[in-house]
C-alpha cells in the first residue's frame, strides 16, 4: 500500500517524462517505422529543433515572470534582414547568420528597455512589438517572398558529426541555456527575480540587468531559430513563423515552467518541445485523420498540464502542517 | 568612534514628511533599541540606512566615512545588513543560493562567470554553524520554518561581514524557543563587536536586550538614552506623547446566555481533536495557545477554509452543513486573519474597495447588479469614520501605504460592513504599536457591546487576560482548560497550554 503510494507519487512528480515515454512507446508499437533511429532524429528531434531553441529562450523570460509574445515576429524580422542582405549585398551565410542573431538580440533589447525603463508590463510590450516587428518586415519586403541563394540550402543540409545541422544547434543552445541557468550567477539571479522581484532588489541584485539579459537571450534564440528554419526552407514569406511564440510557451510550460516565474528548467523545456513534436509526428505515422490531429495533440498536452497541476496540488497538501499525530498507531517515535 | 551616525536626516513622501531631522548613533558592540508607534518614521529611517530609499537631506556617516547608499546593493557593499520584518528569501532556491545570491564566489573571466559551488557550500556551512543552524546548505528555503529562515537571513549578514545589522521586528513569526535562540545569537553578535539596531513593539524585549534606546514619534527622535533610564511606562509615554494609564479599555458589558456559535466535537485528523465550546452574545471568548497549538487551524476550520471530519458547527441556532467562506459570510461570521498582508487585504487596491470587498453584493443596483460606486464609497467612508481610520482619500490611497494599525482597521471595517454576529479575530494586534492596540481593544469591546460575539485568538496571554470574559486553552489541537474572568491566573493558563509537554516529561518525582 505504502509502496504503491510512493510509486504513484514518483509518477505524478515526473509526469512529463512519464507521458513522454508512454507516448513514445505507444506510437512506436503501433507504427514500427516510428522507432527507426533515422525517423527519431529527423521527424522528432530535427523537427522540434526550432520550437526547442525558442522554448529554451522563452524559458528564461518566463522564469522572471515575464513573457515574450514577439518571438515569432522576431524570427521573421531577423530572417528578413539577413535575407535582404544576402540577396542585395551578397553577404555570405555565416555573416548573415551573425546578422540574424544580432537583429534578434537588438529586438530583445528593445523589448527589455520598454519593460525596464518605461515600466510597461511585458505582455503589452511584446504584444506591441509583435505587430511592429512584422510590420517592419512586411514594409521592407513589400510583402514579397524572399528566395535565398543556393548556399543557404547547402548550409542547412550539411550534416555535422553525422547529425542534421538544426539538431546540433538545438543541442548547443540547450547546453548553453542549461549551463547559464544552473552554473552562472546571473542564471541563479533569474530564479530569484522570478520568485520575488522586490526581495531581489533588496538582496542587492541588479534586477534591471537580469531582466534585460533574459529578453536579449530570448531574442538571440529567436533570431537563431528563424535563420536555421530558413536554411531548411530557403525561402521566406509574409506569414513566416507566425504564432511560433505559442509553440515555445506551450513547450516550456509542458516542461514544468511556471508562468508566474521562478520555476522551470532547460531540460524541461527540451522535453516539452520533443513531446509536442513527437505527438504530431506520431499521429501522422499512425494515419490519424489530418483534421483530427490538432485536437488529439491538444488533448495530450492538456493531460500533461493537468498532471502538472495535480502535482502542485498534492505538494501543497503535503505542506499542510500537522499538529498532532494522525492516528496513534501511525505515530513515529 | 560610533559605527553609524546620522545627522538631521529628512525624508518626505509626496510632500508629507515621514522623517523630520533625525540624528542617532549606533556604537560597535552595542544594541540600539529603536521604538515608536507605527507611522513614527522608524521604517523610513531604516530604509534610508539600508539604501531602500534615499534621504532628502541630512548626512550619514559609517565608520567615520560619509555614507550615501543609492540602493540596497550599495548598503551591502558598505557592510550594512538589513533584516526586514517580512523575510526576503527566495523560497524556490536553496539556503546556500539565498546567502550568496548577489555575490556568488565564482571563477572565469569577463562576463563568463561560473559559480564555484564547492566554495559556496563550504562557506554556507561555516556561517550556518555560526548562527547555530544545522541544516544542509542545499535545502530549499520553502522546506524550513520561519525561525530557520530568519537565521538564514542573519547568516547572510554574517557572510557579508556586516558591521551594522538592522533587525526590523525579527520575532513576529517566531516561536518562543526560536525567539530565545535569536536573542542569544544577537548577544553573541554584539560581543563580537557588531553594531545592532533592533526595532520591536515588544518593549520588554527591547528593555532586556538593548544597551541604549532611541524613541521616535511623528518622524522625530524624542530621545536616545542608555537603557537604564527607561522603564516600560516611560517608553510608552514617550512613544505616545502622553501618559497611558491603562493598556486595556474597561469592558462595558457582560455576556448573556444566548449562544451565537456552538462547536461540538470538531475533529480533523492530524489537526484538531474533539473541540467543543460555545460563544455567547456580548461575549469576548479568548482562545489561548502557543505556536503550533492549532488555534489558527481551528479558526480556518470554523470559517470554512479547511475541512473537518466529525462534529457540528451551529451559528445562531442554524447548523452549518457545507462549510465554506461564502456560507460563513452568509451566516454573518467574520474572520480577521492572522496574516493581514497576505490573507486580509488587497495591498495594491484602494482603501474603499478593500472595505467593501466582503459585502460587494449589497452594493449592486437594479437591474444589472452593477456596483453603485457612490453608495459603496459612502458606506466605506462611514466605516472609516467609525473606526477613526487615519488615511488620505480612501478612494485613491492604497492599503499598502497605511501603517499596520490602520491596515488592521481596514480589515475590521471590511467585516463590520457585512454585519457580523460572530467575529473571529486571529492575532488582531500582531505587529501593531501600543496606541493602535488600545484602539483595536476598544473596537473589540464595542463589538461585544453591540451584541456580537468575539472569538479572540492570541498568543499574548496578557491581552487575553485584559480583554476576555472567558479563555479556553488549546494545546496540540485539543482544548485543555477553560477559565472565567475572575479566575484568570497566568500560571494556571500557561500550565494548561503546556499540558501535553508536561505529560511527556517523566520527571514529576524528586530526583
Amino acid at each position: 500500500m505504502k509502496s504503491l503510494r510512493s510509486v504513484s507519487q514518483v509518477l505524478v512528480n515526473n509526469s512529463t517524462i512519464v507521458l513522454f515515454i508512454a507516448v513514445f512507446v505507444v506510437f512506436g508499437l503501433s507504427s514500427p517505422l516510428f522507432f527507426q533511429p533515422d525517423s527519431v532524429i529527423n521527424n522528432i528531434i530535427k523537427a522540434s529543433a526550432y520550437t526547442g531553441i525558442t522554448a529554451v529562450g522563452i524559458t528564461f523570460v518566463l522564469l522572471t515572470g515575464g513573457i515574450d509574445l514577439s518571438l515569432g515576429s522576431n524570427m521573421y524580422l531577423s530572417s528578413v534582414i539577413a535575407g535582404l542582405l544576402m540577396r542585395n549585398q551578397h553577404i555570405g551565410v555565416v555573416p548573415a547568420l551573425i546578422v540574424a542573431m544580432l537583429v534578434g538580440m537588438i529586438y530583445g533589447y528593445l523589448n527589455a528597455m520598454c519593460v525596464v525603463r518605461l515600466k510597461i508590463i511585458p505582455f503589452m510590450v511584446t504584444l506591441a512589438t509583435l505587430v511592429i516587428g512584422r510590420g517592419i518586415g512586411t514594409a521592407l519586403t513589400e510583402s514579397k517572398q524572399i528566395d535565398f541563394p543556393i548556399e543557404m540550402g547547402q548550409f542547412g543540409q550539411t550534416p555535422v558529426f553525422g547529425l542534421p545541422m538544426p539538431v546540433i544547434v538545438f543541442v548547443i543552445v540547450a547546453i548553453i541555456g542549461y549551463v547559464v541557468l544552473t552554473r552562472m550567477p546571473i542564471g541563479r539571479q533569474i530564479y530569484a527575480v522570478g520568485n520575488d522581484p522586490e526581495a531581489a532588489k533588496k538582496a542587492g541584485i541588479n534586477t534591471d540587468r537580469v531582466i534585460t539579459f533574459v529578453y536579449v537571450f530570448s531574442g538571440f534564440c529567436a533570431g537563431l531559430a528563424g535563420f536555421i528554419l530558413i536554411s531548411q526552407l530557403t525561402r521566406l514569406d509574409r506569414s513566416f513563423a507566425e504564432g511560433r511564440e505559442f509553440d515555445a510557451i506551450a513547450a516550456s510550460v509542458l516542461g514544468g515552467t511556471s508562468l508566474f516565474g521562478g520555476i522551470g528548467t532547460v531540460p524541461g523545456a527540451v522535453i516539452g518541445a520533443l513531446l509536442t513534436q513527437m505527438v504530431s509526428a506520431g499521429l501522422i505515422f499512425n494515419n490519424v485523420n489530418l483534421y483530427l490531429q490538432p485536437m488529439v495533440s491538444s488533448v495530450i498536452i492538456f493531460i500533461a498540464v493537468l498532471f502538472d497541476s495535480l502535482r502542485t496540488a498534492t505538494q501543497e497538501r503535503l505542506k499542510r502542517r500537522f499538529i498532532r499525530p494522525l492516528e496513534p498507531e501511525k505515530t513515529k517515535t | 568612534m560610533p559605527v553609524l551616525e546620522t545627522h538631521d536626516l529628512k525624508k518626505a513622501f509626496f510632500g508629507i514628511p515621514a522623517v523630520r531631522g533625525v540624528s542617532i548613533t549606533a556604537e560597535a558592540g552595542q544594541i540600539l533599541g529603536l521604538i515608536g508607534q507605527n507611522g513614527a518614521g522608524k521604517s523610513t529611517l531604516m530604509n534610508m540606512l539600508g539604501g531602500v530609499v534615499q534621504a532628502d537631506s541630512g548626512e550619514m556617516h559609517l565608520n567615520g566615512k560619509r555614507y550615501t547608499p543609492q540602493s540596497p546593493a550599495d548598503a551591502h557593499k558598505s557592510q550594512v545588513a538589513f533584516i526586514h520584518q517580512e523575510l526576503n528569501l527566495f523560497t524556490n532556491m536553496t539556503i546556500a543560493e539565498n546567502i550568496f545570491i548577489d555575490d556568488f564566489p565564482s571563477f572565469g573571466f569577463g562576463p563568463f562567470k561560473f559559480v564555484d559551488w564547492r566554495i559556496v557550500r563550504e562557506k554556507t556551512r561555516t556561517v550556518l554553524n555560526e548562527v547555530g543552524l544545522n541544516i544542509a546548505p542545499d535545502t530549499t528555503v520553502d522546506r524550513i520554518s520561519p525561525g530557520e529562515r530568519q537565521l538564514v537571513e542573519i547568516a547572510r549578514a554574517l557572510y557579508m561581514n556586516a558591521s551594522l545589522i538592522i533587525f526590523d521586528e525579527p520575532t513576529t513569526s517566531l516561536t518562543a524557543r526560536e525567539t530565545d535562540n535569536l536573542f542569544a545569537l544577537m548577544q553573541r553578535l554584539r560581543e563580537s563587536g557588531k553594531a545592532i539596531i533592533y526595532i520591536s513593539h515588544i518593549l520588554r524585549d527591547v528593555q532586556t536586550l538593548s544597551d541604549s534606546i532611541a524613541v521616535m514619534r511623528d518622524g522625530q527622535l524624542v530621545t536616545q538614552e542608555p537603557v537604564e533610564s527607561f522603564n516600560i511606562q516611560r517608553m510608552i509615554s514617550l512613544m505616545v506623547g502622553r501618559n497611558i494609564d491603562n493598556l486595556f479599555p474597561a469592558r462595558t458589558t457582560t455576556p448573556t446566555e444566548t449562544p451565537l456559535l456552538t462547536l461540538e466535537g470538531i475533529s480533523a485528523a492530524g489537526i484538531v481533536e474533539n473541540v467543543s465550546f460555545t460563544l455567547h452574545k456580548n461575549e469576548v471568548l479568548g482562545v489561548f495557545g502557543l505556536m503550533g497549538s492549532g488555534r489558527t487551524e481551528l479558526a480556518r476550520i470554523l470559517f470554512g477554509l479547511d475541512s473537518f471530519e466529525r462534529g457540528t458547527i451551529t451559528v445562531d441556532g442554524k447548523q452549518l452543513h457545507h462549510a465554506s467562506p461564502k456560507e460563513s459570510i452568509r451566516h454573518h461570521i467574520a474572520f480577521v486573519t492572522e496574516n493581514r498582508r497576505e490573507e486580509g487585504l488587497l495591498m495594491n487596491i484602494n482603501i474603499s474597495d478593500n472595505i467593501a470587498l466582503a459585502s460587494l453584493n449589497d452594493f449592486g443596483s437594479i437591474p444589472l447588479q452593477a456596483i453603485d460606486q457612490e453608495r459603496l464609497e459612502t458606506a466605506s467612508q462611514h466605516m472609516a469614520g467609525v473606526l477613526q481610520l487615519r488615511s488620505g482619500d480612501i478612494r485613491t490611497q492604497t492599503v499598502k501605504a497605511l501603517s499596520g494599525g490602520n491596515q488592521q482597521k481596514v480589515v475590521i471595517a471590511k467585516w463590520l460592513l457585512s454585519n457580523p454576529k460572530v467575529f473571529i479575530m486571529d492575532e488582531p494586534t500582531r505587529g501593531i504599536d501600543v496606541g493602535a492596540k488600545f484602539e483595536i481593544y476598544s473596537i473589540i469591546d464595542q463589538l461585544a457591546a453591540s451584541g456580537s460575539g468575539v472569538l479572540f485568538i492570541s498568543s499574548e496571554l496578557e491581552e487575553l487576560v485584559g480583554m476576555c470574559d472567558r479563555i479556553v486553552v488549546m494545546s496540540r489541537g485539543e482544548i485543555f482548560g477553560e477559565f472565567l474572568r475572575g479566575d484568570f491566573t497566568e500560571e494556571a493558563i500557561l500550565h494548561a497550554a503546556f499540558h501535553q509537554e508536561r505529560v511527556e516529561v517523566p520527571d514529576e518525582k524528586p530526583a
